[in-house]
């Protein structure tokens, strides 16, 4: 049984209205609505954290403001609240930050569904916590200015004050229960870039103290009375279903309560729930089960590669296609280049492995996940126990990392929860996966084998590109919100971004796709398309510039199309900001590589050499074009980052015989320690007053070009296979 | 079932469990002390990391019987500690961490590392932390957060 | 001429020593008074205890290598671990960081008391991983200014007793459940193959003699 998700709402169609009212200790809440309701439905007084409120103004004078997306590790529970606060002008000293729970007043301005991805939480809700900010700044003005019987606009308002003619002056807090008679502005106007007090700042994080003393609490961390853990034990093959469970050992285990079979993915699991994880794992490790593998596929990585080199071979789905697809026939072979890339299926590993807690009370529910997708994720958990979402009080929680690996689009952490719930009501169930589970069962960034066919003209650039792709959609069939949008024509779109959007002005350019169907389970991975195709595309244009003699970060900005501004602005600076490049110690060598996600462009020159048969990255420079700046130092930090997350690219693989995963751990599945990272990286914007765009992926897609393209430089060998072996 | 005294962060504590039990989910489960968190399971990642004595111990790894008398400090201790205090302030003030799941490791790691080498080199640095992992990739601010620490104790 | 004796006499006195203690052990182990002393069969003796060292449980502690390795395919020890100034590793990452004194079966880590890895004048491997030949291991291993300082009754005591040496035959269970590899032959074994050795005068093979 798999839990549809709810479908994004037309939401635009529906009327959302700020509306004010008193908390019950006190204090002003604005909060949204979704439809005016009669003012006798009002009520007086709000519980102390109901759930549609955004901003929360405590008579102590502390702020609370509520975050629509989850913190996992982004900045978004600081960046976000900046902007609210500084358009209200609070004392940024006062401000909580805490997540939203899910609700429908929290769905996404843009996207119609609580969620969080893409990158977009600050573009998406710029305008929205700006404007938030101003309307509540505007009331305490007219509380105030009601007060003191002077004009709103002889008044003015720093730091959670606001000030009067004369030597007049009120805290927001003491204006605050005074705010919410105030009728609330349809339109008030915004602050000039010139105003911003906290925006465009390098503001510190708010959940750095709690990070740092061991008091965060993250979905793993939840205690809550009468708490019983679930673990899984997982089939061999993929899809899976149980035959026989044998639990006779396993229930022996002191403190075991049950065991039985759950779906889970395209299968089944065995659940164990105990009072402890380890009694769990224990007894889960004495399971003995017969699962019924009959007809399922059984994937082999090595016959995975055959399979996917012989379809690269043909023509796909066509994604993108200009000008003549023949034109590379009548280049001279000497003057062509045929290249095919091997990419290995990827896991996230977040090191918070995946949880989800919820407890099942008959009439109602509570849920606390780390979730990317609140919204769907409640109404999810709500269709499996038989509830209306809204019966379903469902808290996010710090997510300890996500890249992609916290939005499922089945909602399978919650669902499993709730349904060991539903068995075992009344007691808060929470399921984890294992890091064994992680790696071994995991969703991963799907295989891929790319054929690249380059037809170079007199003038060094490139005259005709024919670029087939062959990898799973994790889109098709998947139940994501989104699938009607992103799947045209049975072509899957986002996998050929990347490269089928290129801002390169390549004349007689073709981008096809086949999407096969493999039994393996797939998902978006930090940067999804670009990771993939930038690394193809970054390290074919390195190659074509090398042969063309031409310095890579000038090759690019020739070949860049009017379109590509952003991009061609990074490069510029990147050149301004790397000519360290150009004299390097002996032994070292350097590589480049730009891309561009959602609005923005970013480029990057890696330093590296080789010690001891490894790789060593000495320095990193990045530039970025990302319209506003909202937290240059939140920015810097996800641009040291993702590149330090990227590399795990060059570094490891999952990799699959007879149908199951080999690695199990991070003995078998290795990411970068602190030696494989670059030892500095220093991160540099382009100044602008556009509205912001993407950071959080746009770094990923940067770094496995530019280190393989700087391998190039210093060893001739061009790598299109990885992970990287024998450098 | 096996009664055990334990000390932990200076206080005499008394559990009652299956004496495999790793030390990390005693603290977690039953002293309530998560802070020290789950990573891996298999010791690869540091993400438990307390200190035994003067040691950096991956708790993940230890059975709660191997662990006798010794003092167990947790990060929860830190807060009191000279060193640990000036590794949480730096950290703070060069804005280290992400998501943060693996810091309380990283900062016991560190803290054990500035006890035994007040001022550690680059490579020092590398060496004693290059057991543990952050996914985030907060390890350029981690160096530069080491140092300030140091800077702060001298 | 008083003096020569004396020191030929100081020179023999060790050795007697080593013999006296050797028999004594001897007699106490019901051995054979009458030790073997040809060469040839000191080196077959030799080449039982060198099968011993460059097993997995033995060799992947004794690196030329910043690093030890691990399980029987001796790959390089997860975790970045490295042998430190004294080969304890470094603050932050000891050895006993992971390992304690004893095996910790329930969570797949081996044990013994003061888990450390042996210096490098004890390697017996080269920094490509390696293993050194007989001829190599049998000087290295019989070179007091390499070897810790032990003459024949102190190697014998250290194969005897020392607990990372025993733990080689009671290496623990890995988190499969299975039990580590054991070296090809028994403690005892290994024991008395060393008293034959030293008492043959622990000697060496020559490189391209035929022992590998």
């Amino acid at each position: 049984m798999r839990a549809t998700l709810a479908r994004p709402n037309s939401h635009r169609s529906r009327r959302v209205f700020l509306r004010a009212s008193a908390a019950l200790g006190g204090g002003l809440l604005m909060s949204l609505y979704l439809a005016p309701p009669a003012i006798a439905e009002l009520p007086s007084h709000q519980p102390e954290s109901p759930p549609d409120a955004f901003v929360h103004i405590k008579p102590d004078g502390s702020i609370a403001i509520a975050v629509i997306y989850l913190e996992m590790g982004q900045g978004v529970l600081t960046s976000l609240p900046m902007i609210l606060a500084d358009e209200m002008d609070a004392d940024w000293s006062q401000v909580i930050s805490q997540h939203a729970p899910a609700g429908d007043v929290y769905r996404s301005p843009v996207f119609g569904i609580q969620m969080t991805g893409g990158s977009l939480s600050i573009a998406n809700s710029f305008q929205q916590y700006r404007e938030l900010g101003a309307k509540t700044r505007a009331m305490l003005i007219a509380a105030a200015a009601k007060r003191w019987r002077v004009a709103p606009s002889e008044c003015r308002t720093e730091n959670s004050v606001v000030y009067g003619p004369g030597n007049r002056s009120a805290r927001y807090a003491e204006l605050a229960d005074a705010a919410v008679g105030m009728p609330v502005p349809e339109k008030v106007p915004l602050k000039t870039p010139a105003e911003f007090r906290l925006i465009g700042k390098p503001v510190r994080r708010l959940d750095s103290r709690a990070k740092c003393d061991g008091s965060q609490k993250f979905g793993l961390d939840l205690d809550l009375p009468g708490m019983l853990i679930a673990l899984m034990a997982r089939p061999p093959i993929y899809g899976a279903r149980v035959k026989e469970i044998d639990s006779k050992e396993a229930r022996s285990v002191s403190g075991v309560r049950d065991v039985f079979a759950i779906p889970l993915l395209k299968g089944e699991v065995v659940v164990v729930v105990a009072d402890r994880f380890w009694t769990a794992k224990q007894a889960r490790d004495r399971l003995r089960i017969d699962w019924d593998v009959a007809g399922l596929e059984r994937p082999d990585s090595v016959e995975l590669r055959a399979r996917f080199k012989k379809l690269a071979r043909t023509t796909g789905l066509i994604a993108a296609s200009r000008g003549d697809p023949n034109a590379i026939d009548s280049i001279p072979a000497v003057n062509r280049i045929v290249a095919e890339y091997e990419l290995p299926y990827l896991a996230h590993t977040p090191m918070e492995p995946l949880n989800a807690t919820v407890r099942y009370d008959g009439d109602s529910a509570e849920a606390w996940v780390g979730s990317q997708f609140p919204g769907p994720e409640q109404a999810a958990i709500a269709q499996v126990l038989g509830l209306k979402p809204e019966q379903v009080k469902f808290n996010v929680e710090f997510a300890g990392g996500g890249f992609g690996r916290r939005g499922p689009f089945d909602a399978q952490a919650p669902v499993a929860a709730a349904l060991v719930a539903k068995r075992l009501r009344g007691a808060p169930i929470k399921f984890v996966w294992t890091r064994e589970d992680d790696v071994q069962g995991g969703q991963y960034r799907p295989m891929f084998e790319h054929r690249v066919e380059i037809g170079i003209g007199a003038d060094g650039m490139p005259a005709a590109w024919k670029h087939v792709m062959v990898g799973q959609s994790f889109i098709i069939g998947s139940g994501n919100p989104f699938e009607s949008v992103l799947v045209k024509d049975g072509l899957d779109t986002l996998i050929a971004e990347g490269a089928a959007d290129t801002r390169y002005a390549i004349p007689n350019f073709q981008v096809s796709v086949h999407q096969p169907t493999v039994n393996v389970a797939v998902l978006a991975w930090r940067s999804v398309g670009p990771a993939i195709n930038h690394f193809v595309l970054e390290t074919l244009i390195d190659e074509l510039a090398t042969r063309a003699n031409v310095d890579p970060i000038v090759y690019r900005l020739k070949l860049l199309s009017q379109e590509g501004a952003k991009l061609r602005a990074a490069l510029i600076l990147l050149d301004e900001k790397s000519q360290w490049r150009k004299a390097l110690a002996p032994g070292h060598a350097f590589g480049v590589a730009c891309s561009e996600y959602h609005n923005t462009g970013s480029a990057c020159v890696a330093e590296v050499s080789i010690k001891d048969h490894r790789l060593r990255i000495h320095r990193v420079t990045a530039s970025l074009h990302c319209g506003l700046a909202v937290n240059p130092l939140s920015i810097e930090a996800q641009y040291q980052g993702g590149v330090t997350f990227g590399l795990i690219q060059l570094m490891a693989a999952i990799t699959l015989k007879d149908g199951s995963v080999e690695q199990q751990n991070f003995d078998g599945y290795t990411p970068p320690y602190i030696a494989d990272a670059p030892a500095t990286t220093d991160v540099h914007i382009v100044p602008s007053t556009d509205p912001p765009t993407a950071i959080g992926e746009n770094p990923v897609p940067l770094i496995a070009p530019a280190v393989v393209n700087a391998l190039a430089r210093l060893t001739g060998k061009r790598h299109r296979v990885l992970p990287l072996v024998n450098i | 079932m096996t009664d055990l005294a334990l000390n932990i962060n200076g206080e005499r504590r008394m559990v009652s469990v299956d004496e495999t039990t790793p030390l990390l989910w005693v603290l977690r489960e039953e002293l309530k002390l998560t802070g020290t968190k789950y990573g891996c399971g298999i010791g690869a990642c540091g993400a438990c990391t307390v200190h035994v004595g003067d040691i950096a111990v991956r708790s993940c790894l230890l059975p709660v019987a191997l662990v006798g008398d010794r003092p167990v400090s947790t990060i929860e201790a830190m807060r009191s500690d000279r060193v640990g205090k000036a590794v949480q302030a730096a950290w703070i003030e060069n804005d280290v961490v992400q998501c943060g799941y693996c810091q309380s490791g990283l900062i016991m790691g560190a803290v054990a590392l500035l006890k035994a080498n007040p001022k550690p080199s680059d490579s020092d640095i590398e060496q004693s932390l290059g057991g543990n992992i952050c996914r985030c990739g907060t390890y350029v601010r981690i160096r530069a957060a080491v140092k300030d620490a140091a800077d702060r104790l001298a | 001429m008083g003096k020569a004796l004396v020191r030929r006499a100081a020179v023999g006195f060790p050795v007697s020593l080593c013999v006296i203690a050797g028999l004594t052990i001897a007699v106490f182990r019901g051995f054979a008074a009458d030790a073997p002393t040809n060469r040839s069969d000191g080196l077959a003796a030799w080449q039982s205890v060198y099968s011993v060292m460059v097993s997995p449980r033995c060799i992947n502690c004794h690196t030329a290598t910043n690093y030890p390795q691990q399980h029987d395919d001796r790959h390089r020890h997860f975790a970045n671990v490295v042998r430190g100034i004294d080969g304890h590793g470094v603050p932050g990452l000891n050895c006993a960081t992971c390992h304690q004194s004893a095996n910790a079966d329930s969570t797949g880590v081996p044990g013994a008391y003061d888990w450390h890895l042996a210096p490098l004048s004890m390697r017996w491997q080269d920094n490509e991983e390696h293993i050194l030949s007989s001829a190599a291991v049998c000087s290295a291993v019989s070179d007091r200014t390499r070897n810790g300082g032990l003459d024949g009754t102190g190697l014998l005591k250290h194969h005897e007793q020392e607990p990372l040496v025993l733990w080689a035959w009671a290496p623990g269970h890995g988190l499969d459940g299975k039990r580590r590899s054991v070296p090809p032959i028994t403690h005892a074994q290994f024991v008395a193959a060393t008293l034959h050795w030293v008492e043959a005068g622990m000697p060496c093979p020559k490189e391209g003699e035929g022992y590998r």
